[in-house]
């Protein structure tokens, strides 16, 4: 081995480890941002809590929500975090193929899931219960428009991981990026269990 | 095309003119200047794209410091403006003026100087503490900074086009709500107090993972120096408060922008949950503030009493129960705001609590100099001046704390002169304590002593006569936020805090003659040996003044509190190692500066209702991100020759300054 390939190693060793490093710090630093993110959806629960019975004179839950419809939305994002599980078991036994299709099902249901809140907020807003109306109705579509604004954001970030999945196959950077985006869309999951408990469920009763 | 932007919406005021024309005018220097030097390409790449946590940490107090003129002068203002403006004498601006200028005053002195002086101080000092070449996420940091300077360009933005908030720094429900205030200046302050917000949340994260995930082999979270293990607590409330106050002002937007009934008075809206929601932020955010200056006095105190400090432990603790105490006393900001009287008892019993740990705090400081062997340096003055003032606000603070006495002096200039009693020597006292610490470890020599001195006496003297009238004229009934007053007895103390104030103003100005002459005679302060003022005990002082790139060749093995104060002792510190390997480092990019511009372009278009700039701009924000995500050179390798030549020179310079005798090596026990 001549003194160039030996430089060469050490540096590659060098980077390897460093990888390796921050693999780690990556997904804990983002843990983090996502606990600071539960923060604000706690904030936006706390306000539906306090404004949820201002009706203003008003419709209430009650009027407003079909809990059937809200099943089947509910289904499209829990299926969809299924499906997103089952791409990362592709990921580590590095099935490309599996991991797309995997990621293109967690998308189109993510689509699905958008949809439907879209129409939902639609049809409340033409019959003239938009966010302007009472307290409850402010509280309602910001906590509900927030959460659906994440997942947005989570499904461009889903469509930019496809891409990246294509090209550069499953790099540090690539894995590394699936890895939050996974913790991501659980989150938002979890996140959604709350909102579906607190405002729907419990609004109904 | 430009929204509701006028011609007419230039302030024609005199007194604001003559400011907007004297910010241009040196604008267009500094920008003749750089093009007459041709430094635009050095700035570019030297400085504004720098991931360097040292140049970051360095970028961050020089806004800081700036914001501080700007915000000084609003407090100078403020108090001439009182100090005239009695029955016939209507002073020199009107009441609509005075509200901006106040509401400008606090949110420029805790957003735009408190949180980016420690930021800058973080930056500066924790990875060279904690032995680890950079922050977590060096890119991250270059953002929030660029946020951070962003919210405060849309400050300074505020003053030339258009106007400020008059609803305090505090906001005050329902009077920023469009029906009351459908001006531009509530949306400046929302914007720019949002933007930088953001800023600080990513930077709690970045610096929070930091601590926990860089630090050296051996450094266990009982051995980490006190700066680092009060900017820990400082950065969790950071990570869970900030958020707060990123949803409160999302949910006034929606109120402004799109009629909801969130904190109005009408429509099942409730004005109470932005006192709540905002001081459940603004809480903790004093203690954001207060903890890490508290480390610096820790730091300091110890190296100048030359001995380790006293109750290592108690003061963890302390600052840990200080942490979690400042989550629960957020609603003595309101006692007299009908709540329930076990409601307001609870509080109180809690706010006094806080009494406790700080206590510890003050007399594990009083006995770390005992019988220690005190170096009178200006980094010490700031420290003891610190000691003395703030047990004085302290107690004013727990007077307060008790219900019923806080009745007699809600909003009062009482309440003044306590925050400022206790942010002053507190936080800004300990930051420039930090400032004239590690000043020589980031740029290699020391700063004068006798102007620092002088500008601590300016402070000190000056912040006593400025702040204990008010606590006299709160007693005597004023409450804060006068633009105009009736009661003649009232006036005597104001024309005392008035001169107060322009002694700070010499104090200031000491501190940039400090400066000044500092930088003139920087040959004759050089620090040769990293280890400044000879009595250094933590680990940023092993390494070079300035450090180099990657801050340690080869990252320490700690085996105990204090590890540099050990290394000496055993006379390992300044030994050469026989190998070196080759570093990783991460590269410039100009993500930080690219991303701040549009967020200033954001909030513009936002205040002006330029919805095609605000579209524009957010989707280029996320484009930028997008574009982030598939750039793969974002890193580089230092060859271990390199890495010999740089360390080979340092030894070098540290053998002529040890003939010197510079090395106070064998004084440390």
């Amino acid at each position: 081995m001549n003194t160039t390939e030996a430089k060469n190693m050490d540096e590659a060793q060098v980077i390897a480890a460093e990888h390796a490093h921050h693999a780690e710090i990556n997904t804990f630093g983002f843990w983090i941002y996502l606990m600071s993110d539960l923060v604000i959806f706690s904030v936006l629960f706390a306000t539906f809590a306090v404004l949820g019975k201002n009706y203003a004179g008003g419709p209430g839950p009650t009027e407003l929500f079909h809990l059937p419809y809200l099943f089947i939305e509910t289904m499209f994002l829990l299926l969809s975090s299924v499906t997103f599980g089952f791409s990362m078991v592709a990921m580590n036994e590095h099935k490309k193929k599996a991991v797309i299709i995997g990621l293109i099902i967690t998308g189109l249901l993510g689509l699905g899931f958008i949809g439907m809140e879209l129409y939902e907020f639609r049809e409340l807003i033409m019959a003239g219960h938009g966010p302007d109306k009472s307290g409850f109705l402010s509280s309602f579509f910001t906590l509900v428009a927030t959460h659906g604004t994440h997942v947005t954001f989570g499904l461009l970030w889903l469509v930019v991981m496809i891409i990246q999945v294509i090209r550069q196959g499953f790099s540090y950077g690539v894995r590394s990026r699936l890895v939050r985006l996974s913790l991501f869309w659980h989150f938002l999951d979890i996140v959604w269990v709350g909102v579906f408990t607190f405002i729907y469920l419990m609004g109904m009763v | 095309m430009f929204g509701k932007l006028k011609f007419t919406d230039i302030p024609t005021d005199p007194l604001i003119l003559s400011v907007v024309i004297g910010m241009i005018v040196g604008a267009v220097a500094i920008i003749a200047a750089l093009t007459y030097f041709k430094k635009w390409g050095y700035l570019w790449k030297e400085w504004l794209t720098s991931v360097d946590h040292k140049k970051i940490g360095i970028m961050y107090i020089i806004f800081a410091v700036v914001m501080l003129l700007r915000g000084f002068a609003d407090g100078i203002m403020m108090r001439t403006q009182q100090a005239m403006a009695l029955g016939a004498n209507q002073g020199y601006m009107d009441a609509h003026h005075f509200d901006q200028i106040f509401s400008a005053h606090g949110t420029i002195m805790i957003i735009f100087v408190a949180m980016p002086f420690m930021f800058g101080l973080m930056n500066l000092v924790i990875p060279q503490q904690i032995g680890a070449r950079d922050v977590a996420f060096p890119l991250l940091n270059s953002i929030s900074l660029w946020f951070t300077i962003a919210g405060g360009g849309l400050m300074m933005i505020s003053l030339a086009i258009g106007e400020f908030s008059n609803t305090g720094w505090t906001g005050l429900a329902p009077l920023f709500e469009k029906e009351f205030n459908p001006g531009v200046g509530v949306d400046y302050w929302m914007w720019a107090f949002q933007i930088a917000g953001i800023g600080s949340t990513l930077g709690g994260v970045n610096f929070f993972t930091t601590i926990i995930k860089m630090r050296a082999p051996g450094m266990k979270l009982m051995k980490m120096p006190l700066f680092t293990w009060t900017s820990l607590t400082a950065n969790v409330l950071i990570i869970i408060s900030f958020p707060v106050i990123t949803a409160a002002l999302f949910l006034l937007t929606m109120d402004r922008y799109l009629g909801m009934h969130i904190f109005t008075n009408e429509l099942g809206g409730n004005m109470m949950l932005w006192n709540n929601l905002f001081w459940m932020w603004g809480h903790p955010e004093v203690y954001i503030v207060v903890l890490p200056a508290f480390g610096v006095f820790s730091e300091v105190v110890a190296t100048f009493s030359r001995k380790r400090i006293f109750g290592y432990k108690s003061l963890v603790y302390a600052t840990a129960v200080i942490m979690i105490l400042s989550f629960i006393v957020w609603l003595h900001h309101f006692f007299t705001m009908a709540n329930n009287p076990n409601v307001n008892i609870f509080f109180g019993i809690t706010t006094m609590m806080i009494a406790i740990p700080t206590g510890v705090k003050v007399y594990d400081w009083l006995f770390t100099m005992y019988r220690g062997r005190i170096v009178f340096t200006t980094p010490m003055y700031w420290t003891l001046g610190f000691l003395v003032l703030f047990v004085l606000g302290g107690m004013t603070g727990v007077l307060m704390a008790i219900p019923p006495a806080d009745f007699m002096v809600h909003n009062s200039l009482f309440l003044i002169a306590h925050f400022h009693n206790v942010l002053i020597p507190g936080a800004l006292f300990g930051y420039l304590a930090g400032f004239n610490y590690w000043f020589p470890k980031a740029f290699g020599f020391r700063l004068n002593e006798r102007w620092g001195k002088l500008s601590f006496w300016g402070w000190a003297v000056g912040f006593f006569l400025a702040f204990m009238p008010l606590y006299v004229a709160g007693f005597m009934g004023m409450p804060r936020r006068m633009a105009h007053y009736n009661n003649p007895e009232w006036q005597p103390y104001l024309i005392v805090a008035t001169v107060g104030t322009l002694i700070i103003g010499f104090g200031i100005f000491a501190m940039l003659v400090q400066l000044f002459l500092s930088v003139k005679n920087r040959k004759k302060n050089r620090d040769l040996t990293g280890d400044a003022w000879g009595y250094g005990r933590t680990l940023e002082w092993h390494t070079a003044s300035p450090a180099a790139d990657y801050n340690f060749a080869i990252i320490p093995h700690v085996k105990e509190i204090d590890d540099f104060a050990r290394m000496k002792a055993d006379g390992t510190a300044f030994k050469q190692p026989e190998k070196y390997y080759p570093i990783v480092m991460p590269k410039n990019k100009p993500y930080g500066p690219i991303i701040g511009a549009l967020a200033i372009a954001f909030g513009f278009a936002m205040v002006w209702y330029i919805w095609w700039l605000a579209v524009a701009s957010l989707l280029a924000i996320i484009a930028t991100v997008i574009f982030i995500g598939f750039d793969n050179d974002n890193e580089y390798v230092i060859p271990a020759g390199e890495v010999k030549r740089i360390e080979d020179e340092r030894f070098e310079i540290m053998s002529v300054a040890s003939d010197q005798n510079i090395i106070n090596e064998k004084e440390e026990k």
